[in-house]
């Protein structure tokens, strides 16, 4: 019997992907529709007055990496969080329960799905981005692998959140009152470097600093601290992710009475 | 006849203290209906849970198909349906996406013929490309089967199919978990409904306070505990009973104007014993203008026999 059911994991992921475009005004259009309108604000009405501090870069550009993480980040964590806890939630978990299911496949359908969600979504961004910014990308490679890395690592946390919430409003705090602003102060706007100290300092403690300068290094080949850094912390997060998502599997927390 | 299933010294006691389980032992045959009764908080959901993986068991184990659940459970699964209590599903999805999905879920590749055979045994053909949530309580719970036969189980466990379903869909589903046992699938339903169990089931277990109580052959249960009553409303009223009719098990009302027979074992004997008494008090010359026969069912012995452990287990 082998220790990979592929079909059920297929099934997970098919099953989330058509339950996401049953949702698509809320799941793509809604975050497509925010960050086109920080495009438009602070990209193409502000952006012509505002130094981006990167040479070449204008600062239209220079916001893209930190909206399209903003973005990813939130979405991420939250199809990751309601794809686990919406079973949770109407009790169709049985099903997955007693399923012949176990770790890997569940994390491979609803974490594979919710990091697919994103990844269409971080598409449909930068292709629309276009009509507001002239931006570029120097490593495009690296910026597919980064976004998905990334994207795979929030919606893994998002599916440990889905698993401890006790209700709705739990699921949507984490996002709204962590991983937003936390990605806000994180240099979305602005390099890390024009912050006066203590402020910087303190900045430096925040997580997202490191994957919004990631993803700047990916699109301008510069950023605030090494690239190597980013990369590192962000594997070191996943790895964190499976971690306590194996563990959560092994004891059946919140999952199995 | 070989086990399909074989639980041994079952105890779940839940996080907050609450005990469900007090070392249940049970033994499922293969090919029966099998029917767990018991009051509510018995035990009931938590066994069949246990069972099937929602429940952690604090102690006992359980062996399906001859192997421990515990270490082969994901061969073990593929071979066995649940149909929930509650209606928990994806309310948005389609009847046959649904199906399908439960079907992929436990590893097996789109069938259309199979999933159509499915959805046509349970009536829910015509409705497939609709939304659960415009189905009726009765097809949700024709769906929640349907779902749960997808993969072909071989044993199937139905908690309470038929609550809050109509009479006529209520024997509707009697004869399609019939019909499932005649495919050779072994079935475990609980139920409140005591005439369900008395209708359909090979065997009936009874459980109270996370502990089985009784398990018996439904006719064995019927026949060893089962009574026949029938009550002589009588022309005159009588004194006493006539020495004559002493063999039979008879007590005069209160009001002297009716005569009650309780005997028999459930098998029939009662109603043979009763047309032998007709003759005799004709032949006594008692006279009566009506006789009132009833049997007892599985659920008076069913309360008799929980008033019975109650009473036991506070004398102890």
């Amino acid at each position: 019997m082998s220790l990979f059911n592929a079909r059920s994991a297929w099934t997970i992921y098919k099953h989330e992907l058509a339950r996401a475009l049953r949702t698509a005004l809320q799941s793509i259009i809604a975050p497509l529709l925010s960050t086109m309108l920080y495009f438009v604000v602070f990209g193409a009405a502000m952006g012509g007055r505002m130094d981006s501090g990167l040479a070449g870069v204008s600062y239209g550009a220079f916001i893209v990496p930190g909206l399209l993480m903003l973005t990813l980040l939130s979405e991420s964590t939250s199809n990751g969080a309601f794809g686990i806890y919406m079973p949770r939630f109407t009790g169709a978990i049985f099903e997955l329960l007693s399923a012949p299911v176990g770790f890997a496949e569940t994390l491979v359908g609803f974490v594979g799905a919710a990091a697919t969600k994103s990844l269409v979504l971080a598409a449909i961004i930068l292709g629309t981005a276009r009509f507001f910014v002239d931006y570029s990308i120097v490593h495009p490679v690296f910026v597919l692998g980064f976004i998905l890395l990334v994207s795979a690592s929030f919606s893994l946390f998002g599916f440990i959140l889905g698993i401890w919430a006790r209700s709705f409003e739990q699921v949507g705090m984490v996002p709204a009152l962590f991983v937003m602003p936390l990605t806000f102060l994180g240099g979305t706007f602005y390099s890390i470097d024009v912050l006066p100290e203590p402020w910087r300092s303190i900045a430096l403690v925040n997580p997202m600093v490191y994957l919004v300068n990631g993803l700047r290094w990916c699109f301008y080949d510069t950023a605030d601290f090494p690239v190597m850094l980013s990369l590192a912390m962000t594997l070191g997060f996943l790895a964190l992710c499976v971690l306590i998502i194996a563990r959560i599997f092994a004891t059946g927390w919140r999952l199995r009475s | 006849m070989q086990n399909i299933l074989e639980i041994e010294g079952l105890a779940k006691t839940y996080d907050g203290g609450f005990t469900a389980l007090r070392g249940v032992d049970l033994t499922i045959r293969k090919g029966e209906i099998f029917a767990l009764l018991g009051p509510n908080g018995a035990g009931k959901t938590t066994l069949i849970g246990a069972v099937c993986g929602l429940v952690q068991p604090t102690g006992g184990t359980i062996r399906a198909f001859g192997e421990d659940m515990g270490r082969h459970w994901r061969r073990l699964r593929r071979r066995i349906g649940l149909v929930p209590q509650e209606l928990s599903t994806d309310m948005f999805d389609s009847v046959i996406n649904t199906v399908n999905y439960s079907r992929g879920l436990f590893g097996l590749g789109p069938d259309p013929d199979r999933v159509e055979e499915i959805l046509r045994s349970l009536s829910l053909w015509d409705k497939r490309k609709e939304s659960l949530r415009a189905l009726s309580g009765g097809m949700k719970r024709r769906v929640l089967i349907a779902k749960a036969l997808a993969h072909d189980p071989d044993l199937l466990f139905l908690d309470e199919p038929t609550a809050g379903v109509d009479v006529e869909l209520r024997r509707d589903m009697w004869r399609q978990i019939s019909a499932l046992r005649e495919r050779g699938t072994t079935i475990i339903l609980t139920t409140h409904y005591i005439e369900e169990a008395e209708e359909m089931a090979d065997r009936v277990g009874i459980i109270q306070a996370g502990r089985i109580r009784m398990v018996e052959e439904t006719r064995e249960i019927m026949a060893r505990l089962g009574r026949t009553e029938a009550v002589f409303t009588l022309a005159q009223p009588l004194e006493v009973v006539p020495e004559a009719l002493d063999s039979f098990p008879l007590v005069l009302a209160s009001d002297r104007l009716s005569l009650v027979y309780r005997g028999g074992d459930g098998t029939g004997q009662g109603k043979a014993e009763v047309a032998r008494l007709t003759k005799a008090l004709i032949a006594t010359g008692v006279d009566y203008t009506a006789i009132d026969i009833r049997e007892s069912n599985l659920e008076e012995i069913f309360v008799n026999l929980l008033e019975h452990a109650d009473a036991e287990g506070e004398a102890a």
